[in-house]
């Protein structure tokens, strides 16, 4: 680990305030993905702002037909939260999937989604739920929100502050785990909402994606066997030792299927 | 059977230690004044080093040193030795290619060393060591040992040509082929054993440290075997005579076997010490132990068995190809050659066995013992062949098993291979362990699954092991360069206490433990009055260390030869205050008694007596109760075992459930059977993860893809469900407690147990091989191949 200076600021504004100031600023929720990357002299900041004295940034609420969790909600706190059980159990659970219990008692939901790691298992419930992302600055659409490999729309000096999601009829969401890390190889997060049918699909390809077809089939018939036969294509999907991008795309229409099953059952 | 004595499933009394996080391992050790050492590892699989720049690393803030091999060659440092020659069938020996400790002119893996960094903290030798200039000159590398053995590969030494370090055999060929020609059905396997990452809990560390005063140079080290290391690195690498060096391997979290070896940052360490003046440590961090420690197995095998029209063996053939990475470990000869062919008969009669090993060169880590070390490749060869040999003649494979055992009544039996077995029941075992499985009522459950969309395979594996190593003459004719006898030494204090000083060494088998089961029960005193010392080349008589399941076979009986000594001469000393003769007196409980009387004298009385001797025949008798031993052991020990394990897989992805494991294993005596269960579930964890999960993936340009967690897949403890284990017990009989080890069992057995239940359970679709781990995508591309070509039919 390289020298940095450390800040904990205990408000949104002074975090901004060290954030837009520091040369090489970087924010730390967790340290879940970012201790690790200084560990390895990965990354050289000049400034370190943690943001776990922020009072703004915690809780978890319902508001309205929303269900609001702060940037710092942890993954165990949403796993075992009344009110995301209550409200989205097929989040609480996906919560629950996340990594061993010292990630989940570490990590954040705001870390994770700023991180945008391509086999990363909340993009999939942001995007299938179509929820929306509060910054300190913007409201983003979960559609506009994740731009590719480790890439979000934030911006410079942005921070999350908290996940907006719109409470569906049905969700659950399905894991292919690797192996090794328990990351995604391929997360399939299917809800049903007023507004339609979304699939939205993690760690097959740089990115979450949305796989239209299934959703409209999804829309006319909310049954696994409605999408049995719909295939994504494995060109430009993920390869790795542990799964080619053949066994991801036929691991897409696996998982979709089961979730269907899971929300409808 | 005493509560503490032999046969009792005493809670080990280590555990309090390591539970409350008061064990004392090398990392936690802090010398006055001690250095911080960071080694610079090669990024490349295979390069030429230019030249090496340090003059900006030396200058950085809080650098005491940097070191090259240039400064080791100057102070005449060795290279690292090799313990183990072979000779190739033409008789020629191995080929033994030098194995600096810190890279030459060359590098041969990712992580070969280079050079090292000293300085005040870790923080600023690592910061330091980012400094250092190396002009590589990238080579064309290779990974895999089948590659690297063809016309035209990268050659990794002058002196090795088409990278062979040795083309070995045993057995007859032409005897071979005649029972081949004779046979009614041959079954065949290509079939690899796949390379393993031994991922000790602990990961190595190293305090070297020289004393000004003295000339005396101590090194703490994450070690099963202190004296081997001493042996080694004083007499051939840092020629520090052994009086004036002294090794300690205190509490060690774990080895496997990968922590015997002596490594480069053990005499790097030491010899620096001695430069700098102070005391240097070195830990590795675990992506240093992913590139650095010796790693296992590695093999690519042809196998062939011969059998008559009823399923009776008739021979075997195998060819292997040995990965032996970019240089020599301590063993690694060993482990493909005498520890690998010698275990091909198994539990089996087959009278002609043929096998040739070619040990071959690349550019990876070194490969040495790993769990099992050579047996759990042999077993794997063997159980596979004999369930595909039984798929195909359509014979039962429990069935297939018995028509072949050694029969009960056959010992001492010998085998084709060199191998003399002393005990056994393999009948007796299996029948417990397919009783155990219900082996009976699995169609039940196959059909159930089947209801449920999944497919259920059952698969056995059958066992032998040559543990208890070893008898020296037998290990020196077949190439040891080294003794495998094993020392104790029993100090009875004045007040009757015992401190049992073993060269044996515990870094997680429970010796404080066992060992102190064996004085207790012999001595007739209380367990907590034995303390079991271990690890320290300055206290405990020279000894071989632990491996090879050889702790209570070797140690545990020289143990038992020393407390026979100690109750000899207290059976004098107590004749004395008895005033009885020596015949007349009995030891038990205890206690000496004078047969028929109720005359007696305690241990402990006569302790003291030894230590203060007014009354003693101190005439006859030396005073003092402290006893040694040196035990050589009179044959190998042949723990034995019969595995069966029960998978589900799933058709849309591949994953295989493991759902039931069942073993029944002969160990002989059991001194503490909850010790020998959690050795058990160990090793069958580790052979679990060989068959399902772990793997460790070099690319072809010799990267190592699996080198953190993230990819290396451990098994957890979800991975596996709860075992149902038990014993049929045989007593071994050579060694004075009937003993034979269970250390490795579980990594023997389970590989093959698992893989014959995938392949079981895959059979319906035709499926007859798949090599470990058995991996959700190569399992589901079978299932998919097959299940096309079977629609195609
Ligand atoms: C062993 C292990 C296993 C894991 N397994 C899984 C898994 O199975 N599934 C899964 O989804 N994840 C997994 N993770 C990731 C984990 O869930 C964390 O969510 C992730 O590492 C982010 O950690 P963190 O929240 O502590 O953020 P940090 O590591 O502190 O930060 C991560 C990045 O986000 C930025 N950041 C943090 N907070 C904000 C904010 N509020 N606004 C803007 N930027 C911000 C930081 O600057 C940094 O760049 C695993 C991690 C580990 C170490």
């Amino acid at each position: 680990m390289y020298d940095f200076s450390y800040h904990k600021p205990s408000s949104l504004a002074e975090a901004a305030k060290a954030l837009g100031s520091a040369e090489d600023g970087k924010l730390m929720a967790g340290g879940m993905t970012l201790i690790p990357t200084l560990k390895q002299r990965l990354a050289r900041p000049s400034d370190v702002i943690d943001l776990g004295g922020i009072v703004e940034l915690k809780g978890i609420r319902r508001a309205g037909n929303a269900l609001v969790i702060g940037a710092m909600a942890r993954h165990a706190e949403v796993a075992h939260s009344d009110v995301v059980r209550s409200a989205i159990p097929a989040l609480a659970e996906l919560a629950e999937g996340i990594g061993d219990p010292q990630v989940r008692n570490r990590g954040t939901i705001g870390g994770s989604i700023a991180n945008a790691d391509p086999a990363a298992d909340y993009p999939a419930a942001v995007v299938g739920l179509g929820a929306t992302v509060e910054t300190n600055k913007r409201k983003i659409a979960a559609d506009d929100f994740f731009k590719g490999l480790f890439e979000t729309a934030l911006e410079d000096g942005e921070i999350v502050t908290a996940v907006s999601f719109p409470i569906p009829e049905k969700a659950a969401y399905m894991k292919f785990p690797n192996p090794a890390s328990r990351y995604a190889i391929v997360g399939a997060f299917v809800a049903k909402t007023g507004g339609g049918v979304r699939v939205a699909v993690t760690g097959a390809g740089p990115s979450v994606f949305r796989v239209a077809a299934m959703e409209q089939a999804l829309a006319k018939s909310f049954t696994p066997d409605a999408i049995k036969d719909i295939k994504v294509a494995a060109d430009g999907l993920n390869a790795d030792i542990h799964a080619s991008a053949e066994y991801r795309a036929h691991l897409v229409t696996v998982m979709a299927r089961r979730a269907v099953a899971a929300a409808a059952g | 059977m005493s509560e503490t004595g032999i046969g009792a499933a005493v809670r080990r009394k280590e555990d309090f230690r390591f539970l409350t996080g008061q064990g004392t391992y090398t990392d936690d050790i802090n010398r006055p004044g001690q250095l911080h050492a960071v080694i610079l590892r090669s990024p490349h699989a295979h390069a030429a080093i230019r030249g090496i720049d340090t003059a900006a690393a030396a200058a950085a803030a809080g650098v005491v040193a940097v070191f090259t091999a240039k400064d080791m060659a100057a102070d005449g440092v060795g290279g690292l030795p090799c313990g183990w020659q072979i000779h190739s069938k033409d008789g020629s020996p191995m080929i033994e290619p030098p194995h600096p400790a810190l890279a030459t002119d060359r590098v041969r893996h990712v992580g070969d060393p280079v050079a090292v960094v000293i300085a005040e903290t870790k923080a600023q030798a690592r910061e330091a060591a980012e400094l250092i200039a190396v002009d590589y000159q990238p080579l064309p590398a290779v990974a895999s040992a089948a590659e690297a053995q063809k016309p035209g590969a990268p050659q990794l030494f002058d002196a090795a040509p088409g990278n062979l370090c040795f083309d070995w055999h045993l057995g007859d060929k032409a005897q071979a082929d005649a029972a081949f020609a004779r046979a009614a059905h041959v079954a065949k396997l290509d079939i690899v054993n796949n390379r393993l990452i031994p991922n000790a809990m602990e990961p190595r560390a190293a305090i070297g440290e020289y004393d000004k005063a003295t000339g005396e140079y101590t090194l703490y080290t994450t070690s099963q075997n202190p004296h081997v290391i001493r042996l080694l690195m004083g007499a051939f690498v840092l020629h520090i005579p052994e009086h004036k060096l002294r090794v300690v391997a205190p509490d060690v979290g774990g080895g496997f076997g990968s922590k015997i070896y002596h490594y480069a940052e053990e005499a790097i360490v030491t010899w620096a010490a001695g430069k700098v003046r102070r005391p240097v440590k070195w830990t590795a961090d675990r992506s240093e132990s992913f590139m650095s420690d010796a790693h296992g197995r590695d093999h690519a095998t042809h196998a062939e068995l011969a059998l008559d029209k009823d399923g009776k063996f008739l021979g075997l053939k195998v060819s292997t190809i040995a990965n032996m990475g970019g240089y020599l470990s301590t063993f690694a000869p060993a482990i493909p050659t005498y520890l690998y062919a010698t275990l091909l008969a198994g539990t089996y009669t087959t009278p002609v066995i043929y096998c040739e090993v070619k040990a071959i060169f690349t550019n990876t880590v070194p490969v040495d013992a790993y769990r099992g070390a050579g047996r759990p490749e042999a077993t794997y060869i063997l159980e596979r062949l004999v369930d595909t040999a039984a798929r195909e003649m359509r014979i039962d494979p429990a069935e297939l098993r018995r028509r072949n055992f050694i029969p009960k009544d056959a010992y001492p039996y010998q085998t084709p291979v060199a191998l003399q077995y002393d005990s056994g029941d393999y009948f007796t075992t299996l029948d417990k362990a397919l009783a155990a499985a219900d082996y009976a009522g699995f169609a039940r459950r196959r059909d159930e699954a089947a209801r449920r969309g999944k497919l259920r395979g059952i698969g056995l594996a059958t066992y032998i092991e040559a543990c208890g190593i070893a008898p020296s003459a037998v290990a020196g004719s077949l190439g040891a360069r080294a003794g495998l006898y094993e020392a104790a030494e029993i100090r009875v204090h004045p007040t009757g206490s015992v401190t049992v000083f073993t060269g044996s060494h515990s870094h997680g088998q429970g010796h404080e433990t066992t060992f102190a089961q064996l004085v207790a029960d012999r001595l007739g005193i209380p367990i907590e009055n034995v303390e079991v010392s271990h690890g320290d080349t300055d206290k405990i008589p020279f000894g071989m260390g632990t491996y090879g399941s050889r702790s209570l076979a070797v140690g545990g009986s020289a143990i038992v030869k020393a407390l026979d000594k100690v109750v000899a001469k207290g059976r004098k000393i107590a004749a004395h205050l008895l005033e009885a003769a020596e015949a007349d007196i009995q030891f038990k409980d205890g206690k000496y008694v004078v047969e028929g009387t109720d005359r007696a004298k305690s241990f402990g009385e006569v302790a003291l007596t030894a230590y203060v001797p007014h009354n003693y025949p101190i005439e006859e008798l030396e005073p003092g109760l402290d006893e040694s031993a040196f035990y050589d052991p009179k044959n190998f020990t042949f723990p034995s075992g019969a595995h069966v394990a029960e998978v589900e897989i799933d058709r849309d992805t591949g994953i295989v459930e493991l759902v039931n494991f069942t073993a029944c294993d002969d160990f002989g005596r059991i001194i503490n059977p909850l010790i020998v269960e959690g050795q058990v579930h160990g090793g069958l964890v580790q052979g679990i993860g060989q068959a399902l999960l772990e793997n460790c993936v070099y690319d072809p340009e010799g990267q190592l893809l699996t080198g953190s967690y993230m990819d290396y897949c451990m098994p957890r403890a979800s991975d596996v469900p709860s075992f149902a284990v038990s014993t049929n017990t045989t007593l071994c009989t050579h060694n004075p407690l009937g003993v034979k080890g269970c250390g490795e069992a579980g990594a023997i057995g389970a590989p093959a147990a698992v893989m014959n239940a995938v392949l079981d359970a895959l059979s319906p679709l035709g499926i007859r091989h798949l090599d470990m781990p058995a991996s959700p995508e190569r399992v589901w591309r079978a299932i998919q191949q097959h299940s096309l070509a079977q629609a195609a039919e």
